[in-house]
């Protein structure tokens, strides 16, 4: 039986023993000589598991009493965070050798957290859902503070941990009052308790902190404060990490929680999702305006999508699960791309995240210039880009569960945010001639740009499958 | 021969990567290079398109050369073209070469500029041929992006203001009619739009916020296209981005702009408005009419207002798209038939009258019409040019601008005489303003130093003006070499809105 239940487990389980080994591996190496190997070694990991955890195949599994669930949706998100989770990695690892940061703590951690999100996505249970949820966010607060001599990083990395704490304590009261008043801790029991009827207050109260705990992971409005301080603190190659994994991590989370332990409650926790969703967009698009640094921008970004995102939750069908999957991988992918660019912004050898410093780049480098002009119109949601997809994808979910409103507002909050994706194109193509950028872009980082961009093009022809993959992943969660 | 609608539309997108990924250099070989490449490209486009052409059934009123395939989420791509579309991808692809044409002088990154103009000519086509509602509004919506770039890299001064108020007003029209299309997709459970115009949406009196809508789901979805392609035709009062825009507009995009991408609302309301949403058209058809008749009058006015004159072409447009959308909201065969064709003779007349602004605009580098005047001293050919298109833009018998005015206005008639009666108005109007434009540069003593050395059209120049006075001829002349083709398309479209009104009228009755 232990075996059986190991057995589902195995990815996660061969990562945490991974991660042990080259940490012990770096610290014998000492002093960061093997930094950049146990760098590559970790790429290499985590992409092995999300070749084995994509190809594994069948119905959905349970572990440990159903504590631990092993089903298409688990699959599809596990994939998407490890492969940018490696992305992440792979293309921060030259930015961090210039800059003298690359310890080999930092993928370690990255594994560590991945670890954390794995189980997170695959949770069944408060305490699983728990676990990995620290798991990840203890890893989190230490990268993002690891530039240790400045004081924006550690400034970042405390803001981190003290509102990530606060949120940790919101979702943990939560889920006292649902074990309380339902009596088990297991989604399954929880489901079975709360009835069809309408949810006794004690659990309704415990549901709304418990989202309001995972809104602060999401960054969804009103609990976004910390994002574009963090996102502006950290070193830009954990921004990129942030800003991606652990988005679907808890996006996905968020949505197994929902379905599986208060499916039979929709209408509540629908409203709920539905205002954090509009307040998310329109807060992100119209705050980002007025932003100067790059990477606040792309908090603000970040947060509006999320609206985005959520509003394909706050549909409460299939189809509303399956388009917030494609909706978080296609934002995962233009967050790679963008991040790859924003990891290669140097002047002079030093690192700049001013977007006046996009003067003209059209002229300096025209190849990368087109992927972020491609990038950056993706993320404004115009078609043909794929960008635009995941924006139907919700819209129509939304329309289908009746949330016209809800639709119309966030067709009107992203064309107000496309003003600023607008801005940094007109800085990199309408530009006075200015001190520009350096040319120079890591292989990695450049293959990252511009594949992204690539995949934004090409995908109108069939979305690289992934829409499919997704409809079986929400099928899993949904029935 | 099955895919020769796609074949059509992506071949100026197979140019455009060529060029992207082969040609090297700035030098001027490279120019010249990208030049022809994008010459023989949209010209080998247009010759392609002649066989859509003539081997198009007017006869047969449903869609022709129809290709179908699976696609993304349920979504088909599907293409094909009817009476209505198919002179709209003629005009797209006989108008890309003259553009190309027309921007032989420019030395500031050629490449990307004709990446851009190719880009965009897959896209134009694509509107025009796209037969579902995804792939549409894909088209529609993605020639945002080279006309912004367009606009922006290669504008005038004040080309940053234009370019964003460009993207912007437009994209907020069209993605209200983003989340009507989602809501149709949601109510018919297909995005095809064949199917779609057989479809018959609700039209139930709804309340929404405590107001009554009449004409219910119709009415709504109705207004949301409206908006769409209000913006984009334009109509008064979402009409201030076009001047701003076609100033600041390099020649060959003002051309581009006014012949054919503000076609698109026009032929949005032939696809869309009138044929899939009947009730809601019909409930809303008195207040179409008379923002038309106000665009007619009022943008004719500001017209005479005007120091510049590509601002001063630019609301004569807005009040030529007037008799578009009055024709089209006449609902009937004359109405409809004198408003693709105004839009067709429109394409070919305000394109040449920007570019006769763009010819001495290259000579002089302002458009301030007090800076010329007695142009006919130094450029006599030039001037007989210009007075040919100024009067087709009036409406001269014998050119095609009056028989789209003609037609239009006895659909109007038809309608409704008070509508009417305001619109022929603009036609007085019209004489006024062009003819005092005309007049103040071409006419009169040439008093200003700088003109003394100004020289005539060259070998180039005439050979773009060519083709577009032989059309405006021809048409004029012989206007049922369009009306043949568009009329028994226009019909089945009429007798199908007409068939849906009897239930207009219950809704009415209901309040």
């Amino acid at each position: 039986m232990t075996a059986a239940d190991f057995s589902i487990l195995l990815p996660e389980v061969l990562l945490a023993l991974f991660s042990m080994t080259v940490l012990l591996l770096g610290v014998y190496g000492g002093q960061d000589r093997l930094a950049s190997l146990v760098n590559t070694l970790c790429v290499a990991a985590l992409l092995l598991a999300a070749l084995l955890i994509g190809m594994g195949e069948g119905a959905a599994r349970s572990a440990f009493g159903e504590m631990f669930l092993d089903d298409a949706f688990a699959r599809f998100a596990k994939v998407v965070l490890l492969l940018a989770a490696a992305a992440v990695l792979l293309m921060s690892r030259p930015y961090m050798e210039r800059r003298g940061l690359l310890r080999f703590e930092y993928p370690v951690l990255v594994v560590l957290a991945v670890v954390g999100m794995m189980v997170m996505v695959s949770a069944g249970d408060l305490m699983v859902l728990y676990m990995g949820l620290e798991l990840q966010s203890l890893a989190l607060y230490v990268v993002a503070s690891l530039r240790r001599d400045s004081l924006r990083s550690t400034e970042a990395g405390l803001k981190y941990f003290v509102l990530g704490a606060l949120s940790s304590g919101l979702l943990l009261f939560g889920a006292s009052l649902i074990y309380g008043f339902s009596g088990t801790t297991l989604f399954s029991g929880i489901l079975s308790a709360a009835g069809e009827e309408r949810l006794p207050p004690g659990l309704l109260i415990g549901l709304v902190l418990m989202m309001s705990g995972l809104a602060f992971k999401v960054s969804a409005v009103p609990f976004h404060m910390w994002t574009p301080d963090v996102y502006e603190g950290s070193p830009s190659a954990v921004t990129a990490f942030f800003a991606t994994a652990p988005k679907v991590a808890a996006m996905a989370l968020l949505a197994r929680l929902l379905f599986e332990a208060f499916g039979a409650a929709g209408a509540d926790w629908s409203q709920v999702l539905a205002l954090l969703s509009v307040a998310s967009m329109f807060v992100g698009a119209l705050a980002a305006i007025g932003q100067r640094d790059i990477k606040r921008l792309m908090a603000y970004s970040s947060i509006a999508h999320m609206g985005f995102a959520l509003m394909g939750l706050a549909a409460g069908s299939a189809l509303g699960v399956q388009a917030m999957l494609v909706y978080m991988a296609i934002y995962v992918t233009m967050n790679i791309g963008t991040f790859a660019f924003i990891l290669s912004m140097e002047r002079d050898g030093r690192a700049v995240s001013d977007i006046s410093s996009l003067h003209m780049l059209s002229r300096g480098a025209p190849l990368k210039a087109l992927a972020m002009l491609v990038l950056l119109f993706s993320l404004a949601g115009v078609p043909p880009l794929v960008g635009f997809f995941g924006k139907f994808y919700v819209l129509k979910a939304a329309l289908e569960a009746g949330l016209g409103w809800l639709a119309l507002a966030g067709v009107i909050a992203s064309v107000i945010g496309a003003f600023y994706y607008l801005r940094l194109v007109y800085f990199m193509y309408f530009g006075q001639e200015g001190e520009g950028l350096d040319r120079a872009m890591a292989p990695a980082q450049r293959a990252l740009l511009l594949g992204a961009a690539a995949a934004m093009l090409l995908g109108v022809i069939n979305l690289f499958g992934v829409d499919g993959a997704a409809a079986t992943a929400a099928l899993a969660l949904v029935e | 021969m099955a895919n020769l609608l796609s074949i059509i539309t992506f071949m100026p997108l197979v140019a455009a990567a060529i060029m992207a990924l082969f040609l090297r250099g700035e030098d001027e070989a490279a120019q010249m290079n990208a030049k022809w490449l994008a010459l023989i490209a949209t010209t080998a486009t247009f010759l392609v398109s002649l066989f859509v052409l003539f081997m198009f059934d007017p006869a047969d009123t449903g869609f022709q050369f129809v290709e179908e395939g699976a696609w993304i989420l349920g979504l088909r791509y599907k293409m094909g073209v009817d009476g209505i579309s198919v002179l709209f991808v003629m005009l797209t692809t006989f108008l890309m070469p003259v553009t190309i044409l027309a921007c032989w002088n420019v030395t500031h990154r050629v490449k990307e500029y004709m990446i851009a103009f190719l880009v965009l000519e897959t896209l134009m086509l694509g509107v025009f041929m796209a037969l579902d509602l995804v792939l549409f509004y894909l088209f529609f919506e993605a020639g945002l992006i080279p006309m912004f770039l367009i606009i922006g890299i290669w504008g005038g001064k004040e080309r940053i203001y234009a370019a964003f108020k460009f993207f912007l007003y437009t994209f907020l029209g069209s993605v209200l009619m983003l989340v009507a299309m989602v809501a149709m997709y949601v109510d018919a459970g297909t995005t095809d739009m064949v199917a779609l115009m057989e479809h018959e949406f609700a039209s139930e009196t709804l309340s929404l916020l405590g107001f009554q809508v009449i004409g219910g789901l119709q009415t709504l979805l109705f207004l949301a296209f409206f908006v769409s392609f209000a913006v984009k035709m334009p109509m008064w009062p979402v009409h201030t981005w076009l001047p701003d825009a076609h100033v600041q507009a390099p020649t060959a995009g003002s051309v581009i702009l006014a012949a054919i991408l503000l076609k698109m609302g026009g032929y949005g309301f032939l696809r869309f408005s009138l044929p899939m949403f009947p009730i809601g058209a019909d409930l809303l058809t008195p207040l179409v009419l008379w923002l038309s008749v106000i665009a007619i009058v009022y943008t004719s006015l500001v017209a005479m207002a005007q120091e510049d004159m590509k601002k001063l072409i630019a609301y004569s447009s807005v009040a030529h798209m007037g008799y578009v959308t009055a024709g089209i909201f006449a609902a009937n065969q004359q109405g409809v038939d004198g408003a693709i064709f105004q839009m067709l003779s429109h394409g070919f007349i305000s394109g040449a009258l920007f570019l006769c602004v763009g010819v001495i605009y290259d000579r002089m580098h302002t458009r301030e019409i007090d800076a010329y005047g007695g142009l006919v001293m130094r450029m006599p050919r030039y001037a007989l040019v210009f007075m040919f298109f100024t009067l087709a833009n009036v409406g001269l018998p014998g050119t095609s601008g009056f028989v789209g005015e003609f037609l239009t206005l006895v659909g109007m008639f038809r309608a409704d005489t008070v509508i009417a009666t305001i619109a022929t108005s603009g036609v007085i109007l019209s004489a006024g303003y062009a003819l005092w434009l005309y007049r103040r540069v071409v006419m009169g003593d040439l008093i200003r130093e700088g003109l003394r050395a100004i020289s005539d059209m060259n070998a180039r120049e005439k050979l773009i003006f060519a083709p577009l006075v032989a059309m405006t001829l021809l048409l004029g002349v012989y206007p049922s070499l369009v009306t043949d083709i568009i009329g028994p398309s226009v019909e089945a479209l009429l007798s199908q809105y007409h068939a849906a009104l009897p239930a207009a009228e219950v809704v009415r009755a209901g309040h």
